[in-house]
């Protein structure tokens, strides 16, 4: 029974990080109604960014994230001009094939220098005891990163300049155009920010468990189950939902392979797209 | 029907395909036109969903691969005849995307397009951890199973002219829906699905009936290349190069035209051998597949066939 429990934490915490990811997901969803199909190949990136700056300049994991976020970010603003930008207002057919095509240049150079290896980085945290059991450390530093990075978030979309007009493109576009808001220029950095969180929520992944250039689709998958569950478009709700999504996780480790849980998570996911179109912890639209 | 021009051009094409590698008894001829013809198959099966509903399936390897390990256990495993399997392959497989179709496909757009990337991932896991399908090792045959049809050569040529067929049938069948009151339902979803609904098409089921149609000559096809290979593992089953390369097909050739589909299938061949034999660019295949799409979305979104029609706009009336 404590073996469960002890599962369960663990589970959220791991699912924590999967929240942070989907924010990006869910948010570049929420303002421009486009889904990033790269976003799963920019986790990778993340995790790859951390492989090669710990490996050759021996810097500290957690001193790997602030580059991470960086490099996200101009990463989005580059993907927003080359693929985005001209879909905005076509058909989702249209910035789905192109966000796709993005993903699969990433993919492509990623299998072509690396190939499809297995990397791992070593991580040494004092864990953290209770009972019988111990939570390993890189696990807690990771979940409480992400809800720090998740709380900045919030506070930049309420308390910023930019970021209350990011909220205010999300609501309207059109009326966001007609008090002087610099839409295209908000459009490209909420991409930015968006990419800049999967990129970082890939790192602390890479802190966690080996990867591979592939481990991306797993993972956009998981993020995918995570914005359903919250509502695409809802940034809090991914995050509650990724906390959903670690729960289950937790809850079948101890009883189901590990390989099992990508077709447990895509039963879920589709059973509440059909259930709950809107996402569980959806309120409204435009809740951002 | 039989007055169509359009039908004669796509029995000519299915006579070529058929007679070509016959005369002079050309082998290394028939092996290229047999990926030509699983391409032309895949992509024009696609193309129902893709170009005429509007609606894009990530996942349509699923049928090819679920296809394949059907038929392929049934030969090996159950000792089913060849014809029984490969039929009963692309039935299971119809009737499954049907379900899982009259469930998802009452969702829009972007919702149905994250459900099918989810399928290929979950289905992918699934064959991995399933005991009697071999897990990730796959299944091997033995080249006994080809004995009724007089050995393995023999039988080579019998996948050959099946995979032929199930090209041909791809093509009347995108061409039947497309000149059918069901085709105009689906052309006018891929319009404005909200306008169409009011107009009276009942939008979820006829989703459900072409995401089930487009799955049971892919299934066959699956079943005829796993037969021909000998051995089926998940990695094969679901490729992702391949799953990619039929999308940058449809779009490449033009979406919802029957012709530029079997055409960037052609073309699309064509360019594949080229990389795979050159030194710099038999490792980017992936990256150039995905340059070549970006760049037709961005800048060409009708593909060749959209090119065509503005070039010389008679053909409109011939080719479809």
């Amino acid at each position: 029974m404590l073996g469960i429990l002890a599962s369960i934490i663990d589970g959220l915490l791991v699912g924590l990080v999967y929240g942070l990811g989907a924010m990006g997901l869910t948010l570049i969803w929420g303002v421009m109604d486009v889904i990033n199909l790269t976003h799963g190949a920019m986790m990778v990136a993340g995790m790859f960014a951390l492989y090669l700056l710990t490996d050759a300049f021996g810097l500290s994991p957690y001193a790997v994230l602030p580059p991470a976020l960086i490099g996200g970010f101009f990463a989005g603003i580059l993907l927003y001009w080359i693929a985005i930008h001209r879909m905005i207002g076509r058909p989702p057919l249209m910035s789905l094939l192109s966000t796709f095509s993005v993903n699969l240049v990433l993919i492509g150079i990623g299998t072509a220098v690396w190939g499809t290896a297995l990397f791992n980085v070593s991580v040494s945290v004092p864990g953290l005891s209770i009972g019988r059991y111990t939570f390993p450390g890189a696990h807690i530093l990771a979940a409480v990163l992400a809800a720090v990075i998740a709380w900045l978030l919030y506070l930049f979309l309420h308390h910023t300049r930019l970021g209350k007009a990011i909220r205010a493109v999300a609501n309207n576009r059109e009326a966001a155009e007609l008090v002087a808001i610099p839409t295209t220029r908000v459009l490209a950095v909420s991409v930015g920010i968006g990419v800049a969180l999967a990129a970082v929520s890939g790192a602390l992944i890479g802190t966690l468990f080996p990867f591979t250039v592939l481990s991306g689709d797993g993972y956009q998958l998981k993020g995918f189950v995570v914005t359903v569950l919250g509502g695409l478009g809802n940034p809090v709700g991914a995050l509650l939902g990724g906390l959903a999504l670690g729960l289950l996780e937790g809850l079948v480790a101890p009883f189901v392979p590990v390989s099992w849980t990508l077709v447990i998570e895509f039963t879920l996911f589709v059973l509440v797209l059909i259930a709950f179109p809107r996402g569980i912890f959806s309120s409204r639209r435009g809740a951002l | 029907m039989l007055r169509r021009p359009f039908f004669w051009i796509i029995t000519a094409v299915v006579a070529i395909f058929a007679i070509l590698p016959v005369l002079g008894n050309n082998v290394d001829l028939r092996e290229s036109l047999i990926i030509a013809a699983l391409y032309i198959t895949l992509a024009s099966n696609l193309n129902l969903m893709l170009g005429y509903a509007g609606y894009i399936n990530f996942g349509s390897i699923v049928f090819f691969g679920l296809g394949g390990y059907i038929c392929v256990w049934l030969v090996s495993a159950q000792r089913w005849p060849l014809d029984a399997s490969l039929l009963t392959a692309g039935a299971c497989v119809s009737i499954l995307a049907l379900v899982f179709g009259l469930g998802i496909l009452r969702l829009r757009g972007a919702f149905f397009a994250l459900a099918t990337i989810g399928i290929n991932e979950a289905v992918q896991a699934f064959v991995e951890n399933f005991g009697p399908w071999g897990g990730s090792s796959g299944i091997y045959l033995s080249q006994t199973i080809f004995d009724p049809l007089g050995g393995a050569a023999q039988a080579l040529w019998a996948i050959y002219f099946l995979m032929v067929l199930v090209m041909g049938l791809s093509l009347y069948l995108s061409y039947a829906i497309k000149a059918s009151k069901f085709g105009m339902g689906l052309l006018a979803i891929g319009q404005n699905e909200n306008v169409a609904a009011i107009l009276g098409v009942p939008t979820p089921l006829y989703k459900a009936l072409v995401y089930s149609a487009s799955a049971f000559l892919p299934a066959i096809a699956g079943g005829l290349y796993f037969l021909k290979s000998s051995f089926i593992q998940p990695s094969d089953a679901f490729d992702l190069t391949l799953s990619t390369e039929v999308i940058v097909i449809v779009m490449l050739g033009g979406q919802g035209t029957v012709t530029g589909v079997a055409l960037g299938a052609y073309l699309y061949e064509d360019l594949r051998g080229y990389l795979l034999t050159s030194e710099t660019f038999s490792h980017f295949q992936l990256v150039v597949a995905g340059v070549l799409l970006l760049l037709i979305v961005q800048f060409f979104p009708g593909g060749l066939m959209g090119f065509i029609y503005r070039q010389f706009p008679r053909t409109q009336k011939v080719l479809e």
